[in-house]
């Protein structure tokens, strides 16, 4: 290529894109849409922290203790005990045909033990295919082994009531590894900005391509590179105004803690942006439609909505699962941002998913750049 | 500096398996506007692609402005304003805001000077603000002039500029050429219209990707030796389709009340028409044969005239 790099050039076709944006109120409107609509979907439409889910319960002792247990899995609202099970065969057939989310069992003896300071098991075998609704049900289970029995546990058994009388064991089935709260939200950032910018730059170009301008546009002394970024850069911004708009839901409606710096917040997110103009550029060097350009899309988004831990636990996967999604940016972002807001995170703890990030942005953008042809061929 | 705009041999581009140019020669001297004529799919298109950088060549040398085609096309653009057969400009960009886009991407200083001399010019200037999508034919067709000589380029490529354009403004943009052209700027455009044809200084005739004659008007029509005769008489028009089988008749049309039979073969002809001549009802004439009979007669080189020439289709 003979003509260097130009900023100028660069800065015209950034204007361009800015005037046909603004002009275009309908796209506009769409990207500011996405992000609210999808904050009230996942964020209210979808509970997740589900109250009275149904429970049956196996009792095998009669004592005082196992009834106040019973109360008190009654009182914390999140069990809504509707069976007895006659015995643990009943219970978990219960659970295998979805009758049931939580199954509790308190074994024989659970009273005498309990006297006798021998710390029986009380077991919860929980339903965790969707990991985020018994979540919070199976926190409030942990608490209930030192509060459950305060009340009970007096004169020569105080001394019982500050250690856990009892062990709660739990175990979480069809799906080991429980999501955390606050899941939903932050992760959402990474499936609206994967779904519109890959989108609206694999069809900023095929759009030329189809209304004839790109001819126009070859035919004039441009890099491509300075086409590339001159694409790109306005929907930057676009993107970020998406994330304001979640992180001001997240905070303000739906109270989602934000313990990390959110300028590295903001930094991180930089970087996944401009991977997903870069893939959505090379999509628009291969698409020779709108409509195809929009296909290509909607084929990454799925894997990066389904394998990203964005709907289901990521170490809940199969390994070819993993794999896959250790490719997809999605999936390294999510981490990163749930590390950052939930967890704290600094950029030590970040990195790991992020040079992923930096690769696949340098991976795709020089596959966009061979591909991008400067003429008409 | 070379005497020649366009100086290109043996262009060749194929399509797959389809050549769509074939070996095409062309030698354009600077200052000169040259016509370039051929039916639909004859190849102009993409020889003026290639010429501009667009299309690489499957063979064939040559410059453009001095210019190597094949690896100087980044020069070539900045010197070279194309006219697209289609309309490319944005269309939901006004006036102003395309020609400022091209002013900067050809990165021209006093931007706003240019740009306003330019819109005064083509006398744009009151619709500057209209957005380009809004535009009729000869606006639009106005909007893209302006648009490819803004960075004052040393050759116009222009690919049926005026299709689907009214007369009158087909008229002042050939005025507009024309002074171009006094200005020093070597045009190449591609048309059907006859009358554009002879406003050029020397037209090249394409078909089926091959250059079948080129020359002054006056040349090619020479060259054709083809022979016309003009018949004129009452309901003069029902003998179209019947004397077109006959021998030495190449082709007939009916233009300006006159039956125009053309052929090669004058003495085939003359006894063809005898019947006319014999016939007092009717007047016969020999006339110097159109750059419209010739070219009908080009694109149906080895017999008659099965279909009508098709303009701007
Ligand atoms: N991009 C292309 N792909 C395949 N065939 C093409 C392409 N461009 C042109 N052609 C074919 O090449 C031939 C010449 O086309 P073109 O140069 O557009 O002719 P013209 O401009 O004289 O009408 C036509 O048969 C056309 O179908
Ligand atoms: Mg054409």
């Amino acid at each position: 290529m003979r003509n260097g790099f130009s900023f100028r050039r660069m800065g015209a076709i950034l204007i361009k894109e800015f005037v046909q944006m603004r002009r275009d109120r309908f796209t506009f409107s769409i990207m500011v849409m996405v992000p609210v609509m999808q904050l009230i979907l996942f964020g209210f439409a979808i509970n997740t922290d589900p109250k009275a889910l149904p429970t049956a319960v196996h009792v095998a002792d009669n004592g005082v203790y196992a009834r106040s247990i019973l109360a008190a899995l009654k009182n914390s609202n999140y069990f809504d005990i509707r069976a007895e099970a006659a015995t643990p065969e009943d219970g978990t057939q219960m659970l295998d045909e979805g009758d049931i989310s939580f199954l509790v069992t308190i074994p024989a003896n659970f009273t005498r033990d309990l006297v006798r300071g021998d710390s029986p098991q009380l077991l919860i075998e929980a339903d965790a295919t969707d990991p985020v609704a018994a979540a919070n049900a199976l926190a409030a289970v942990t608490a209930l082994g030192t509060q459950a029995l305060r009340d009970d546990l007096v004169g020569p058994l105080a001394s019982r009531a500050t250690k856990p009388a009892f062990t709660t064991v739990v175990h979480r089935l069809y799906n080991p590894e429980g999501i955390t709260q606050y899941n939903i939200v932050p992760g959402l950032i990474g499936v609206i900005l994967t779904m519109t910018m890959v989108m609206v730059t694999a069809m900023a170009m095929t759009r030329e391509r189809e209304r004839g301008t790109l001819e126009n546009l070859l035919a004039m002394p441009s890099h491509p590179l300075e086409v590339m970024l001159g694409k790109i850069i306005p929907y930057v911004l676009v993107g970020y105004i998406q994330v304001t708009l979640v992180l001001l839901g997240a905070r303000f409606i739906f109270d989602v803690p934000m313990v990390g710096s959110l300028v590295l917040l903001i930094g991180a997110i930089g970087v996944f942006i401009a991977a997903n103009l870069a893939l959505g550029f090379l999509f628009s060097t291969v698409a020779k439609t709108q409509l195809q350009a929009m296909q290509m899309t909607v084929f990454f988004l799925l894997p990066s909505i389904l394998l990203s831990g964005f709907m289901f636990p990521f170490r809940g996967m199969p390994t070819w699962a993993q794999w896959l999604g250790e490719i997809l940016p999605n999936t390294h972002f999510l981490r990163v941002v749930r590390g950052i807001l939930l967890k704290g995170n600094g950029p030590a703890d970040i990195w790991a998913n992020i040079w992923p990030l930096f690769v696949f942005l340098l991976v795709i953008g020089t596959l966009a750049m061979l591909r991008y042809r400067r003429t008409l061929d | 500096m070379t005497e020649l705009a366009i100086d290109v041999r043996g262009l060749t581009k194929r399509f797959g398996k389809k050549i769509a140019v074939d070996g095409v020669d062309i030698q354009v001297p600077r200052g000169e506007v040259w016509g370039f004529l051929g039916p639909n799919g004859s190849g102009k298109t993409t020889t003026i692609r290639m010429l501009c950088g667009l299309l690489k060549p499957d063979a064939g040398t040559g410059t453009c402005l001095g210019y190597d085609v094949i690896t100087e096309a980044d020069r070539i653009k900045r010197e070279v304003g194309y006219m697209t057969q289609k309309f490319s400009f944005w269309e939901d960009l006004s006036i102003r805001e395309n020609l400022e886009f091209v002013a900067r991407v050809y990165e021209i200083e006093d931007r706003k000077a240019r740009v306003a001399a330019t819109l005064e010019r083509l006398g744009l200037t009151a619709r500057q603000e209209q957005l380009a999508g809004q535009l009729s034919g000869g606006w639009k067709q106005r909007l893209a002039l302006a648009a490819c000589m803004l960075h004052a380029p040393k050759l116009l490529l222009l690919d049926e500029p005026t299709a689907g354009v009214d007369p009158q403004a087909r008229r002042e943009f050939w005025e507009e050429i024309h002074r171009l052209s006094e200005e020093g700027l070597t045009v190449l455009v591609s048309t059907h219209y006859m009358d554009e044809a002879e406003r050029c200084d020397r037209i090249v005739y394409i078909s089926a990707g091959k250059i079948v004659t080129r020359g002054s008007v006056a040349d090619v029509i020479r060259e054709s030796r083809l022979v016309t005769f003009l018949i004129s008489g009452p309901d003069v028009r029902r003998f179209l389709s019947r004397l077109e089988d006959k021998p030495g008749v190449e082709h007939v049309a009916f233009f300006g009340a006159k039956l125009h039979v053309s052929g090669r073969d004058r003495a085939a002809l003359e006894q063809t028409l005898m019947p006319f001549r014999n016939d007092p009802d009717f007047q016969i004439e020999e006339a110097e044969p159109s750059l419209e009979d010739v070219f009908i007669h080009l694109q149906n080189p080895n017999g008659k005239a099965d279909t009508l020439p098709m303009v701007n289709a």
